[in-house]
């Protein structure tokens, strides 16, 4: 390659880009490997003492298996789930003149702002067997009280339900974001030698679509996995656990940390080889599609089924979006959570509650603030460099880095705080109390999407530009700063918003990790759920989209920053 | 109504024959520390830390109106209520003392038996409100005044009224395993709750584990806090409670709610929810103030009057409506057996229901 032929030129002047990089090393290992070694380590030992005792009762315990099962059909139906819908909701979106297109993908942002455990909340809300509001709304509808309901949320196809509904946002924006990219040219070149708009669509479009589809199958897959709120809301009531709820159930007093440790191992090699899979399945293809010069996509014009379209995408929105916030809405001003909102029973008490009364409000909102900033500025800066590194091969051992970035996806937040609860409550980092532990958690959960994302990204800009800016005589870091990432900037601040949500949304590791001084609002909503205070939480919950719509929205109206995105979207 | 078989003194007095022998199993020592009166430099103290950091496990919004009439009393104190199921509180304490992190200054557990594994840690400071010292009877108190009764109740059966008739409803343990009930009560968990945890052991004691195997073939929702079951009840989830606090079915029956409680006749599991203050308290001043103020008769009366529970406090009166406490038939409690038998119980409990 040119780079070559020209680096000798080069290396007289100073070029920071390998310190940088070993630096960047270093950090992922603090954040994954320490954690890491320390749960291996547990799980092989019973006191200090070497033994396979633990996966020996892993593989035999009845208690594991189940849950081990349960698991894997709760992951894949999620996944095929997710990518049957949000493949064609995004392909509508991105690449149809369906009308609304714009609301349509605010609203699912919002399904992707609402944290999971929140949904399922207001899923209980809606469609717990008895007092669910659409069973009400059932029983009345047939005049027969007595009627069996249409819904029950606590069994295993409620909780797929509701875990789908708020993973496949993921899928979604990958997909969306994918098509987005696809040159238009591309697509005309397929018009002009007289391939129809379906022909189009299969022979083109979506093969290019393909690996963003096949990531976000893989990240749903992983989500649906690792989650613990919906679990622990939905499947305990039921008289179920999947593997999260199960390792949470054994940080009970006195905590099995070895047997939890081990626990979460098998989620690791499963998730290893999905991503093996990923890899043998993408990795000989290229599929560099922004160059140098790039048409706007090209819109399919829908006709009359543009309606139709419409009323698809708005039937699947129903479902995480406009269904449970009007139930949390008429939870926070009703009397009884799931009494609709009338004269008679119309109280501000919920919120007086929890702004006035609630002496945890205050602290557990600015600590949420705080981490959620601080994660999605460091994550998006660490997830740039690495996916950076890992696209363009630019160090030898780009390899374990990309697997470092992407191996805590396969550990349950859940998980990893305990690990990182081993590791940062013994000198020399002392972390554990402090805002710090829970910054290091988030960022390394967030990590793996962001990566994800940001590496996509790269892998569809064309090197050529950055090669062209480096014969210019630019390092690598330059080139980084001046080519690659003004090109990248929706998907970076994309990733920063990601991040951000996904903080604000994180609640397995936090559960772990908190003190009663660096409690964040995830937490504050799980303990008000365990007792049943429904009206405090829709308030709460509704506070929390509210805070995080704001930071969307501002981080996107930031002058030439967020710009182009909107106007894309 | 139930007839009562044994009279809350008996059970009183058994309870304190069973703790002389078992929870205080060095009565001879020292006398009690002296009672520690509020003077104006503990208030003058207090004011100075500025805040105190109460753990607990009473119900949320209960807790906070506990600590808003305690800051209203003494302003310029802040208190700030972290609130979980007594076995996470104390979960969470061990992980914090364990990394040397000392946030909480004062605790109320409703596992008896916490106390008992805090104080025999050396962690709690002897600590005796005016009040405990001068009115608490001695089965409510630790002789080396590290802890005391803030609050005492029952976990009961209850139903909600607008889906069960009051002659179809239970009135025992027993009935709840009718096959009419199946799919249809709700029922809180000993992993996360004390009070059921301490319920748990002594049905088990009294009933046999057997009882619970039947009971889980009922199809049971399980949840996890106490004070979850009568909120499901009254939402009208489910028709029934097969445990959950007492106090929780009060307060909602009394805002107008449908639900109505049922004391079995085989007794109520009596649950007991120590106050505790830690010894390295970072308000420890605080903390003090607050240990005194939640004992005198004013807080005793509130958690009456607003919480429904029961107060230990001979100034105290009972509301009216409610079946007074003397009338109410419990089972046995006995904290050092709970303690003693924690970790079998969850594990037992899990194996029968599966989470």
């Amino acid at each position: 390659m040119t780079v070559t032929a020209v680096a000798p030129a080069r290396r007289a002047r100073l070029d920071l880009s390998w310190p940088v990089l070993i630096g960047f090393a270093l950090i992922l290992c603090a954040l994954i490997v320490l954690p890491m070694s320390w749960l291996v380590y547990f799980s092989v030992t019973d006191k200090g003492h070497f033994t396979l005792a633990n996966f020996v009762k892993l593989a035999t315990d009845p208690t594991f298996i189940d849950p081990l099962v349960t698991t894997v059909i709760l992951a894949t139906s999620s996944a095929v789930i997710c990518c049957a819908v949000a493949a064609p909701m995004g392909w509508l979106i991105a690449r149809t003149d369906m009308p609304l297109r714009r609301t349509i993908r605010a609203l699912v942002t919002a399904s992707f702002v609402t944290p999971p455990f929140l949904g399922a909340i207001a899923w209980e809300l809606l469609a717990a067997p008895n007092s669910g509001l659409l069973n009400q709304a059932w029983r009345a509808l047939l005049r027969d009280p007595q009627a069996e309901p249409l819904f029950d949320i606590y069994t295993l196809p409620g909780l797929i339900f509701v875990v789908s509904c708020y993973t496949f946002p993921y899928v979604f924006v990958l997909v969306a974001n994918a098509l987005d990219r696809i040159p238009g040219d591309l697509e005309d070149a397929s018009s002009i030698l007289g391939g129809r708009t379906w022909t189009t669509a299969r022979r083109v479009t979506i093969p290019l679509a393909l690996p963003a589809l096949l990531a976000g199958a893989l990240v749903a897959f992983l989500q649906a996995m690792t989650l613990f709120g919906s679990p622990a809301i939905l499947a305990i009531p039921a008289g179920f656990h999947t593997m999260t709820t199960k390792i949470w159930s054994l940080f009970q007093y006195p905590p099995k940390l070895e047997l939890a440790a081990a626990a979460s191992l098998p989620l690791l090699v499963l998730t290893v080889l999905l991503l093996r899979a990923e890899h043998m399945i993408l990795g000989r293809r290229s599929y560099a599609l922004v160059g140098g010069r790039q048409s706007d996509p090209r819109l399919v014009r829908l006709g009359a089924w543009k309606w139709a379209a419409l009323g698809f995408a708005f039937l699947v929105l129903l479902n995480p979006v406009f269904l449970p916030y009007g139930a949390l809405l008429n939870a926070a001003f009703s009397r009884v959570a799931t009494q609709i909102v009338s004269f008679g029973n119309f109280t501000l008490r919920n919120i007086e509650f929890v702004f006035f009364e609630l002496s945890a409000t205050k602290l557990a909102v600015r600590n949420t603030l705080i981490l959620g900033v601080s994660s999605a500025t460091v994550g998006t800066l660490i997830a740039v460099v690495i996916s950076y590194v890992t696209a363009r091969k630019a160090i030898a051992g780009w390899r374990a880095l990309a697997f470092l970035a992407t191996a805590p996806i396969a550990v349950p937040g859940i998980v990893l705080g305990v690990g990182l609860f081993l590791s940062y409550t013994r000198p020399p980092f002392v972390l554990y109390g402090t805002l710090w532990i829970l910054l290091v958690a988030f960022v390394t959960i967030a990590l793996p999407a962001a990566y994800q994302q940001l590496q996509a990204a790269f892998r569809s800009v064309s090197v050529d530009l950055e090669e062209a800016s480096r014969i210019l005589g630019a390092t690598r870091l330059q080139a980084l700063a001046h080519i690659t990432a003004p090109l990248l900037r929706t998907s970076v601040i994309a990733t920063w918003c990601f991040i951000f949500v996904g903080v604000i949304r994180e609640l397995s590791a936090a559960i772990i990790l908190f003190t009663s001084e660096t409690k964040v609002i995830s937490v504050l909503i799980f303990d008000l759920n365990e007792s049943g205070d429904l009206g405090a939480i829709a308030v709460l919950g509704l506070i929390m989209l509210v805070i995080t719509f704001a930071v969307v929205i501002a981080i996107n109206r930031i002058p030439g920053f967020g710009a182009i995105r909107l106007r894309n979207a | 109504m139930s007839k009562r078989s044994l009279s809350r003194r008996d059970v009183l007095k058994a309870s304190t024959a069973l703790a002389a022998t078992t929870v205080f199993a060095s009565p001879l020592r020292a006398a009690a520390p002296p009672a520690e009166p509020v003077t104006p430099a503990l208030i003058e103290a207090a004011r100075k830390e500025g805040k105190v950091v109460w753990y607990t496990s009473v119900d949320l919004p209960l807790a906070e109106k506990i600590a808003k009439s305690f800051e209203a009393e003494y302003p310029g104190i802040a208190a700030r209520v972290e609130r979980a199921g007594a076995e996470r509180v104390f979960q969470r304490i061990g992980q914090e003392y364990a990394s040397n992190i000392h946030a909480v200054d004062i605790v109320n557990s409703s596992d008896a038996a916490h106390a008992i594994v805090w104080k025999r840690d050396g962690l709690l400071l002897a600590h005796v409100p005016e009040d405990v010292a001068k009115f608490y009877p001695a089965e409510h108190k630790d002789p080396d005044g590290t802890f005391a009764s803030f609050r005492v109740w029952v976990s009961i059966i209850a139903y909600n009224s607008s889906l069960v008739k009051a002659e179809d409803a239970p009135k025992s343990f027993a009935d709840l395993l009718d096959p009419k009930w199946v799919g249809k009560i709700v029922k809180a968990h000993p992993g996360y709750s004390g009070t059921i945890m301490t319920a748990t052991y002594q049905m088990a004691r009294d009933l046999g584990w057997e009882y619970f195997e039947k009971l889980a073939k009922q199809r049971i929702m399980q949840v996890q806090s106490s004070a979850d079951p009568p909120k499901k009840l009254a939402l009208g989830e489910r028709a029934v409670m097969a445990d959950g606090n007492e106090y929780n079915i009060f307060q909602l029956k009394e805002s107008g709610q449908p639900v109505e409680p049922v004391y079995a006749t085989e007794g109520s599991p009596l649950i007991v929810g120590p106050n505790a203050v830690f010894k390295a308290a970072p308000n420890p001043n605080a903390a003090k103030l607050l240990n005194s103020y939640m004992f005198s008769p004013e807080a005793q009366q509130l958690i009456i009057d607003v919480g429904g529970l029961r107060s230990m406090h001979p100034q105290t009166k009972e509301k009216p409506g409610r079946r007074p406490w003397s009338e109410v038939k419990t089972m046995k409690d006995d904290a050092a057996a709970v303690e003693k038998m924690s970790e079998e119980i969850k594990a037992r409990y899990q194996k029968i229901f599966k989470v």
